[in-house]
């Protein structure tokens, strides 16, 4: 069954905090919540079903029942950062198949307060196959990123310049984001000298590790047309896990070359009629190689794609992340899944700062990859569009 | 000059019941890896099912012991170390760390053999597990 045009996304919220030692989790998630059902004119009492993953604390039974939630559908699926965007799927099949009609999606961490970073070793729990095998030799997120980033220059000749591009484009728009964790615009050069936390990554090339979180509300068509909030309404949808395949791995590739061609046959679009994409920022690396494997150039030619600020807003021909992305806004919990479909949905709605704001967007993408890429990942695609 | 290789204490890996004979291997200096006996593929890490084509029956089979580094990188974060994934003769591909040379010389291509390190620590020591060194 096709969800085109089945669900719509009514409300989306973005905490305005990048630093909450003062606020447990669970209460980040209940101002998201909240959030974003005032964003989209509905209330508690009117979600029917509710998707959260691994960073709700006690789950989906302790946030349902902290949020005083009366729900016919539930949803716990955690794929990692890129969680979020295929709860945004799950709620639109959920919504077609008349299992609810008003979904709420919460995420909220506070990795900066806890002090948590992506050099840290990985803390698995007991049972898990893959780690006896893994966790004595420390992967960590910046290391197995940088690993694949390392085959990827081998095999494509992709430099540390090129990729450096993607933050300056982060860089440009986080200016115009007064929410930013990071607000100064950086150059290549500032990239390139910044310290290598791994071998080829520097610390320019990582993320910021953020508190906060962000909540979405997908609603029924008839719902939506109710409310006063522009239509973005969700067109096809994707998910790929991708893992180590037996020994048989190859790092030169995302998940998304699987759940970008599914979610694009079912909107019916190609990548060429993306006006705007959210794309995963967890280090430069990511979104070079999501670029590729969602179609937006070549196998091998994301260095080129990203560089000479064809990622920026206004300049380039593929706009991606215009709040600064995880790279300088955002990426709580270190999942920033949500915060993609946020931010695409804000340039949907033409409500993103007028400085990033891409003309005529009628129709984008947000892209997770949620894990690591040397290890295991979630891959989620998804396109909305404007009606 | 360089980055030499130090010791570091490595997370105990947990054993699980139908890995037995490969952590006894290992204490011995033996790398063991799984072969199909429908199909025949190697695979790694070791399963009780064929990834490739689902079957029960699989072989331990001790591989070379060599192989080549398909990527790597080194930490520059702590103690330096490089983890990798090595490529064994045999065909799959394995996560493990680069040891007892000078990290900044290691190269994708470069020829490694097995070395085995102790996990844990000398209060709390645990199972030898694969490392490589340049051959
Ligand atoms: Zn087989």
């Amino acid at each position: 069954m096709s969800i085109k045009g089945l669900a719509y996304i009514a409300g989306a919220f973005e905490h305005p905090l990048r630093k909450a030692p003062n606020k447990s989790v669970a209460a980040l998630h209940a101002e998201c919540a909240k959030g974003a059902l005032e964003d989209a004119g509905l209330a508690f009492a009117d979600v029917d079903g509710y998707f959260c993953a691994g960073d709700a604390p006690g789950g989906v039974l302790s946030m349902v029942d902290y949020l005083g939630l009366n729900v016919r559908h539930v949803d716990g699926t955690d794929t990692g950062g890129s969680s979020y965007i295929a709860h945004v799927s799950h709620a639109a099949h959920a919504i077609a198949a008349g299992k609810c009609n008003v979904a709420l999606i919460t995420m909220a961490g506070r990795p900066r307060s806890e002090g948590r970073s992506g050099v840290k070793q990985k803390i698995v729990g007991a049972n898990v196959p893959d780690t006896p095998f893994e966790l004595p030799f420390g992967p960590t997120a910046v290391n197995e990123y940088a690993m694949a980033t390392m085959r990827h220059m081998h095999e494509y000749g992709t430099t540390s310049e090129q990729l450096a591009w993607v933050k300056v484009a982060a860089s440009h728009h986080a200016r115009h984001n007064s929410n930013a964790m990071l607000r100064d615009l950086v150059t290549v050069q500032d990239v390139l000298e910044s310290p290598i936390i791994a071998d080829p990554l520097h610390k320019l090339d990582c993320c910021v590790v953020s508190d906060g979180g962000g909540a979405l509300v997908v609603v029924k068509p008839e719902i939506a047309k109710s409310l006063k909030r522009p239509l973005v309404r969700v067109m096809g949808c994707g998910e790929a896990p991708k893992g180590l395949l037996g020994g048989k791995t190859d790092l030169t590739y995302t998940g998304a070359i699987w759940s970008g061609p599914r979610a694009f046959e079912e909107a019916g679009v190609t990548p060429q009629d993306i006006k705007y994409a959210s794309i995963y920022d967890s280090f430069t690396i990511t979104v070079l190689m999501q670029l590729e494997d969602l179609g937006f150039c070549e196998k091998g030619e994301g260095g080129k794609f990203v560089a000479d600020g064809n990622l920026i807003s206004g300049v380039g021909k593929l706009p991606i992340n215009t709040d600064g992305g995880g790279l300088n806004n955002n990426h709580p919990a270190s999942r920033g899944g949500i915060i993609k479909v946020i931010e695409a949905v804000r340039q949907l709605r033409g409500e993103a700062h007028p400085q990033v704001q891409v003309k005529n967007c009628d129709i984008a993408l947000a892209h997770g990859t949620g894990g690591g890429l040397a290890s295991r990942h979630g891959s989620a695609t998804l396109i909305m569009e404007r009606v | 000059m360089g980055t030499q290789y130090q010791d570091r204490t490595m997370a105990i890996p947990e054993i699980h019941p139908e890995h037995k004979e490969y952590w006894d291997a290992a204490a011995e200096g033996k790398l063991l890896i799984k072969q199909c006996d429908s199909c025949g593929e190697y695979h790694y890490y070791p399963r009780v099912l064929c990834p490739y084509c689902m079957t029960e029956k699989t072989t331990w089979k001790e591989a070379n012991g060599t192989g080549s580094i398909y990527t790597y990188s080194v930490m520059r974060r702590g103690v330096s170390y490089a983890i990798a994934f090595v490529e064994l003769d045999e065909g799959p591909k394995m996560m493990t760390n680069i040891v007892d040379c000078d990290l900044d010389t290691v190269h994708i291509n470069q020829k490694v053999k097995v070395v085995f390190k102790q996990s844990g620590d000398e209060d709390n020591p645990g199972s030898f597990v694969p490392c490589f060194t340049p051959a």
